[in-house]
């Protein structure tokens, strides 16, 4: 049962996100961009908002996340086991953000975008997607 | 001040969307690593149960508001496609992107998170600066 309801509970906060970003702006590349180039003559603040506003209410989500001992609907959480601050994570984060500032799409908005049927934005996640696989398959960190 | 109202509201949609993952699921709301987990064939239905969702974004603002969310992509698609080659390689080397590290690792006051985001930050103004001042 609990399956079930991961399922839902994974849709729901999908919906949530998805709608998050429609409303907010950041589907638009174009916004992310306004804010991303800082010598356009236009600079839009509006990402700051974004990320403020849902840093503001994950935290909150984090300090009760603390004081329990397991999720609501599983036996542990699923966090990033690592802290060490290393090489992969400061060029793999600078090689994101290039593409990034390139396109002005990340992730979340290029994959909630494509309900839209704009040929530019399946371009993007299909590339985007090329780069993961890619990146699994040929440098990713070798389990020695 | 109000023209970022919707900016903020929706952002704190996108907090608590992470927040619900975390405390009823136990996962991190970061979109590259859902992705990256269903294409290499794992957790398949929660991830993609997510994407859906995800994908709903843009049709429930429809309904709600009788109109798209505006998307403007003034970049060329060569350029569009060597963004999503960077986009992917990146994220993936990286472990997350604008909403794992950005979101969630912030909110954790994780130091790794924080280095990710001001990285890809400042890489981001670089990249969109220099295009912007070229087209």
């Amino acid at each position: 049962m609990n399956g079930h309801a991961r399922l839902a509970v994974a849709l729901l906060a999908g919906a949530i996100f998805g709608f998050g970003l429609s409303l907010s702006g950041m589907v638009d590349p174009g916004r992310v961009l306004g804010f991303l180039d800082i010598a356009s003559g236009h600079w839009d603040p509006s990402l700051m908002f974004v990320l403020g506003g849902a840093v503001l209410v994950a935290v909150p989500g984090v300090m009760l996340q603390r004081r329990m001992a397991k999720p609501v609907l599983d036996n542990g959480f699923h966090l990033p086991p690592k802290t060490a601050i290393d090489w992969r994570l400061l060029v793999g984060s600078a090689i994101f953000g290039l593409g990034w500032g390139g396109a002005g799409f990340c992730p979340g908005p290029a994959v909630s975008a494509l309900s839209m049927g704009l040929p530019l934005v399946v371009l993007f996640v299909a590339a985007m997607a090329v780069g993961m696989v890619l990146h699994d398959r040929l440098l990713a960190e070798r389990a020695s | 001040m109000t023209v970022y109202l919707p900016s903020l509201i929706g952002g704190m949609l996108l907090g608590l969307s992470a927040a619900m993952l975390l405390v009823v699921n136990g996962r991190i709301a970061g979109i590259s690593g859902i992705l990256g987990r269903l294409l290499g064939g794992r957790q398949v239905w929660t991830n993609a149960a997510f994407l859906l969702g995800l994908l709903a974004g843009p049709l429930l603002y429809g309904a709600a508001f009788g109109r798209w969310p505006n998307v403007t992509i003034v970049a060329s698609w060569p350029v569009v496609l060597v963004s999503g080659l960077l986009v992917g390689i990146g994220t993936r080397m990286g472990s997350g992107c604008t909403s794992g590290h950005g979101i969630l690792g912030l909110a954790r006051f994780s130091k790794r998170s924080l280095a990710a985001t001001a990285t890809f930050l400042v890489a981001g103004i670089a990249a969109a600066t220099i295009m912007g001042a070229v087209r």
